[in-house]
């Protein structure tokens, strides 16, 4: 116990003798937060729109303003000419072209029918389907209103048998930031944990110091505990700090028991360590578990439902997930959050990542033992 | 009982052959030399005697306790400094030291009296960390760590590898004090003159140890005469050497080239005129006295 100590004490010092690192422990929520969770943002505004009206009657007119008046779109050129909506389409100057033909307005009148084409740019798959949606619904909405003008108030009631009303639940104004924060907090445990403890124990390697240490009476599982006890405190106080930080700048709501969501970490942090512990055993020098380290992160960050949710990934990547352990606490703490979930409901969670842990952290300390 | 017994040992990488099945002893309070060029097996001796490696054949013990089935004592009683500095460079001087200490159940203060002549020259840098320390600093701070357990054997590899000439002379005083307080050091080294400063030592050579003895007895059973020739164009005279029949052996050594006869009574005056001829007008050939390298020399030719 009191070797234990000692090593401790031994390894703060070194923590907190490495100025680079220790900024780097403050400043990475800071940034993280502030530049992530503005940047990575799934709202459209100001959607640069090119309207090609040929029919200029008031009813076009009418629908063009509809797109003027919406603060999503800014309105970047009007023209007769299809060629010029095209150039601009394709210099990524525009990123919409309303195309309303000639006759719009006669054969709406007419024959209660007309046709009104929208061009999107579609490099971005998930823009490209938000730009639709909102278009879609700005000309249905037109198309409401111009039913019931013409049919003095008929057709509505007969085309409208059911109202939807809309309530959005644990996020009610549909926040992104207050979904994107929780997720940003996993990442910065995550990668405060892995790395520090990989690099740790592959850094003694590297200089030598473990050969010293290997002739001493150290015990291996108390050089373990010593190297493992810090960083799982630093990865603590991280999620603290983080959300601090969170709650002061972006005002996430801490509806559940912080209590188990830092119970819950601790035993995530557990198969981190242990990720981190293996990878820096099987590893002989930083570069190589740096590199290894940090395809694993990437892997498991992207499948962990950090910007889309699990449920909407294939059969097979769910499956993936089971043994993706970022993605365990990146749903816990959402639950936890902003749902208020308590202990019973991420009980299942709970369990796994503990059997986890005590796999991860099993396998880290036998193949350690193996070496010298 | 011995302080250090080596039995029957083997070791082997893949295809080579670390140590060929060496035994030796080393008796209690002896400084013991391990000499021997880069590769020779010195390294995997020392850490197979530190608990490091595991022997894949033979027995070795230290002070009675079998570095495979006892390893945790040995930890307990053994001081090792290895080839390459490795302590703590973002730690001072002072907190490697105390580290060190508290890791072995003791304190700076109840050992002072062992390291008190070298840590004394380092102490007024004690709260400077180990990365910026000059190479014969960080070698006594590291000599220090491996004593402030008070260990009973101290097992050092090439201290004095890529250290300067003072410094070298300065560490091989240090090991004679500490000498005198009953603790029995193995030192290895790759320098032949460093030999004569201990009280015994092994030659080793591709993994077999070639002799072991006193450096006094080895350079007696030195088996030849010994000459020494000297001419201002020194590799031509090698080459010119190399071809005169009868010679044992002709290699350089230092300004000379050192060569013995097969017979044991060589013709001085036939020689120097054979060089001459081949166009050596300044040559020199004189009776030398064997070092521990030409033993170290001839024992390898009679290896081979």
């Amino acid at each position: 116990m009191k070797t234990i100590l000692f090593i401790l004490q031994k390894e703060f010092i070194q923590v907190l003798r490495n100025r680079t690192m220790l900024l780097l422990i403050i400043l990475l929520p800071f940034i993280q937060l502030l530049i992530l969770v503005n940047a990575a943002t799934f709202d459209m505004k100001d959607i640069d729109v090119y309207v090609v009206d040929k029919d200029l009657s008031t009813t076009s007119r009418e629908l063009v303003s509809k797109f003027e008046a919406s603060p999503f779109y800014n309105l970047v050129n009007k023209s007769f000419n299809m060629e010029d909506g095209h150039d601009k389409l394709l210099r990524d100057q525009a990123e919409l072209i309303v195309h309303i033909p000639s006759h719009f307005e006669h054969d709406l009148r007419n024959e209660h029918h007309a046709p009104v084409q929208l061009l999107i740019h579609a490099i971005n798959g998930t823009a490209a389907g938000l730009i639709h949606a909102y278009s879609a619904t700005i000309i249905s909405g037109f198309n409401q209103q111009i039913a019931v003008e013409w049919s003095q108030g008929k057709l509505a009631k007969a085309n409208q048998p059911l109202e939807v009303v809309y309530s959005y639940w644990y996020n009610p104004e549909m926040n992104y930031k207050i979904y994107m924060v929780p997720g940003i907090l996993v990442i910065l445990v995550t990668i405060i944990s892995l790395f520090l403890t990989a690099m740790n124990i592959v850094r003694e390697k590297e200089m030598g110091t473990i050969e010293q240490i290997n002739v001493t009476p150290i015990r291996k599982y108390q050089f373990i505990v010593g190297k493992l006890l810090p960083f799982l405190v630093i990865a603590l106080f991280e999620l603290a700090f983080g959300l601090f930080l969170g709650r002061m700048i972006f005002d996430v709501p801490v509806v559940g028991n912080l209590g188990v969501l830092f119970g819950f970490t601790l035993v995530y942090l557990l198969v981190i360590l242990g990720f981190g512990l293996f990878l820096s055993v099987i590893s002989e020098s930083q570069q190589q578990v740096m590199f290894v380290t940090f395809f694993f992160m990437l892997v498991f960050i992207l499948m962990s439902g950090i910007f889309t949710p699990t449920e909407s990934m294939p059969d097979w990547a769910k499956k993936v997930n089971v043994i993706n352990p970022i993605a365990y606490l990146m749903k816990v703490i959402r639950m936890i959050l902003l749902k208020g979930s308590g202990f019973m409901d991420i009980l299942k969670e709970f369990y796994s990542l503990l059997i986890y842990a005590v796999l991860s952290l099993g396998l880290a300390v036998w193949r350690y033992r193996k070496t010298v | 009982m011995p302080a250090v017994t080596v039995d029957q040992l083997r070791k082997s990488y893949q295809d080579t052959v670390a140590l060929k099945k060496e035994s030796f002893r080393v008796e209690p309070g002896e400084l013991f030399g391990v000499i021997g060029p880069d590769g020779a097996g010195k390294t995997t001796l020392f850490r197979i005697l530190t608990t490091l490696l595991v022997p894949d054949q033979g027995q070795a013990r230290v002070e009675g306790f079998d570095v495979v089935k006892d390893y945790r004592q040995i930890r307990h009683i053994t001081g090792y400094m290895p080839g390459e500095f490795s302590l703590y460079m973002d730690l001072t001087v002072a907190e490697n030291l105390r580290f060190f200490a508290t890791i072995f159940d003791t304190t700076i203060e109840e050992n002072y009296h062992l390291i008190r002549d070298i840590y004394q020259q380092i102490e007024p840098f004690k709260h400077r960390l180990a990365r910026n320390l000059s190479g014969g600093m960080k070698q006594k701070l590291a000599l220090s760590c491996a004593l402030i357990h008070k260990p009973r054997v101290l097992i050092l590899d090439e201290p004095t590898t890529g250290v300067d000439a003072v410094s070298r002379k300065e560490f091989w005083e240090m090991l004679i004090q500490l000498k005198k307080q009953d603790i029995t050091i193995l030192v290895s080294t790759p320098y032949m003159d460093e030999a004569g400063l201990c009280d015994r030592v092994a030659l080793i050579q591709q993994g077999s140890i070639m002799k072991i003895d006193s450096p006094a007895r080895i350079l007696e059973d030195f088996p030849r005469k010994l000459w020494a020739a000297r001419s201002n164009q020194p590799y031509k005279l090698l080459q010119d050497l190399r071809e005169y029949i009868d010679l044992a052996s002709v290699y350089p050594f230092g300004d000379s080239i050192h060569i013995t006869h097969k017979r044991d009574e060589m013709d001085k005056q036939q020689l120097e005129d054979f060089l001459q001829q081949r166009g050596h007008p300044d040559i020199e050939v004189a009776p030398a006295r064997p070092t521990i390298e030409d033993c170290f020399m001839d024992l390898m030719n009679q290896g081979t």
